[in-house]
């Protein structure tokens, strides 16, 4: 569209501003793990792989990984069956209330994470304590799960809103019963929606701290929590720095994997 | 099978999961509130009282901290719709189709990068010996209130960019031409055609922005050197004090803000694109 040079010129210099601010900490980050001095100087004194080698068999590291591992892939499938059943009920069909419906999806993201932690912390203590519920890692998992079902949700809303009825419509006409019309039309329209919401799912439970901390007790350590309390030891600084640029670089794969198979662009946590 | 006996099925599992779990553990949270700790055994007692809330009120610490993060959260908010609005027209008005999905995938991006990591990177930015001070020659912002809010700024930035970014999608072209057809200049469409178009979605962004900034201790620890917000309070209670009933009570105060603060953006029509 047509706008006068000097917007054009100021707009553009924000955006290259503001893509350099978000991308120069991460740039930072994958630096600082080749750097060759143990504590932390800019510019880095010199280069070094040997962090790397180090981290590779940090055993702390990689136990926290399978843990976060483990954990995002369980709060992926309930929150991937639980979204799901959400999105169909709300753009399927007409009911009372379906607005409340949207409004709960959304609220274990919109509430701060420390009330949501708060909460589910009191609940798995002061209540379910008694009856034999200890913090562990189902807790960790039912707590991802709960923030984790929006992200399913949206996914496979805006793709079913996209479909519409009618191509469903027309398999009925044509004598499917209603197995046949799922598995045939429904499910194959709405595969690339659910494998992109699985994926977001993952990566928003992988990288969850602040809930996690209140449901995990002290047995479970995920990877967040692993590079937090290792954040602060020095002689640790160097692993951590490596375990952050594999980290600060894997993000490109949810946003790659979620693209390719929603084409629906809704890689936003939002 | 009936469409009514479907649509129970559908909704049973998810609003037995959302209702009982989740709302369930603030309604607990809410009672807990009002628990006492037995000052000799350290054990949660669930018998019913006011003293959290009137501690609360009283001791002045509180209200402090929560001041404290209530501006931090309403300026980081700022900060943030200071940096997306341009970004979000440039990506919406200038950029072509092609740079757009580019655009649109580079601002989203960051945003699954590590959350810890990217806080820890503004610790080595604004550290004593690190490339701010290295560049500006020994000017930095240390630990402390201002790195919490760039921080934070900067870790929320993506959620403030992209509904904007809708929102300027959704204003037509034709409009902001009008505009400049009549003569008014860039600044007058911005302020007068654009940004009262958006304004919804600005709302819907900052309550992103506002609730994560109201809900986070990590940043601050990481960033903060000694600065207290509400969430390290309550982290606090709970872990250091092993105080239940008060971290509970003190929650009450971001929950409380969060409501007050999507009552006002409902207003607004924020809330119907969340």
């Amino acid at each position: 569209m047509k706008l006068p040079a000097s917007l054009r010129v100021t707009l553009t210099a924000c955006m290259v501003l503001g893509l350099v601010v978000l991308y120069v900490p991460l740039i930072l980050i994958v630096l600082n793990s080749f750097n060759s001095s143990r504590t932390f100087g800019f510019p880095p004194p010199g280069l070094t792989l040997d962090w790397w080698q180090k981290a590779a068999s940090s055993s702390g590291a990689l136990s926290a990984l399978g843990t976060s591992v483990v954990a995002g892939l369980c709060a992926m499938v309930i929150a991937l069956v639980l979204g799901t059943m959400a999105a169909f009920a709300v753009q399927r069909f007409e009911f009372f209330g379906r607005s409340t419906i949207s409004f709960l999806v959304v609220l274990p993201i919109t509430l701060p994470g420390i009330v949501t932690g708060i909460a589910l912390n009191a609940t798995f203590v002061q209540v379910l304590g008694p009856f034999g519920v200890a913090l562990g890692l189902a807790t960790v998992i039912i707590g991802h799960a709960t923030f984790c079902i929006v992200i399913v949700y949206n996914n496979v809303q805006a793709r079913l809103r996209r479909m519409g009825t009618s191509l469903e419509e027309a398999s009925a006409d044509l004598g499917a019963n209603g197995w046949q019309t799922f598995w045939r039309v429904t499910f194959p329209g709405v595969r690339g929606a659910l494998v992109a919401g699985a994926v977001l799912a993952f990566a928003l439970s992988f990288d969850e701290i602040v809930v996690t901390t209140f449901t995990a007790g002290p047995a479970i350590q995920t990877l967040p929590l692993w590079i937090f309390s290792n954040l602060f030891r020095p002689n640790q600084a160097p692993v951590v720095n490596v375990v952050a640029a594999v980290l600060a670089v894997v993000a490109v794969v949810p946003v790659w994997l979620a693209q390719r198979f929603s084409g629906d662009s809704t890689t936003s946590r939002v | 099978m009936r469409p009514g006996a479907r649509l129970a099925l559908l909704l049973s599992v998810p609003l037995l999961w959302l209702v009982v779990m989740y709302l369930g553990s603030i309604a607990v949270m809410l009672v807990s509130a009002f628990w006492t700790v037995n000052d000799f055994t350290g054990a949660v007692e669930q018998t019913f009282t006011f003293d959290n809330i009137r501690r609360l009120v009283t001791e002045p610490l509180f209200a402090t901290v929560a001041l404290r993060t209530i501006l931090v959260a309403l300026g980081v908010t700022v900060i943030d719709a200071v940096f997306a609005i341009p970004m979000a027209l440039f990506m919406s008005k200038v950029a072509s189709p092609r740079l757009r999905l580019g655009l649109l995938v580079a601002v989203t991006t960051p945003l699954w990068a590590s959350y810890l990591v990217k806080a820890y990177a503004w610790r080595t930015l604004v550290a004593p010996n690190g490339p701010i001070a290295f560049i500006t020659g020994g000017n930095t912002p240390g630990y402390g209130l201002a790195a919490t809010v760039i921080t934070l700024a900067y870790l929320w930035l993506p959620y403030m960019i992209i509904p904007i970014y809708a929102g300027f999608d959704r204003v037509s072209d034709s409009l902001v031409e009008a505009s400049f057809d009549l003569g008014a200049s860039a600044w007058r469409t911005i302020r007068s055609v654009a940004l009262p178009l958006v304004f919804p979605a600005i709302a819907a962004g900052s309550i992103f922005t506002f609730s994560l900034t109201l809900g986070d201790y990590i940043a601050v620890g990481i960033v903060g050197g000694k600065t207290q917000l509400l969430a390290n309070v309550i982290y606090g209670q709970l872990v250091t004090a092993n105080n239940q009933p008060f971290a509970a009570a003190l929650s009450l105060i971001p929950l409380a803000a969060i409501v007050l603060y999507l009552f006002a953006m409902r207003r607004t029509g924020a809330l119907e694109k969340v």
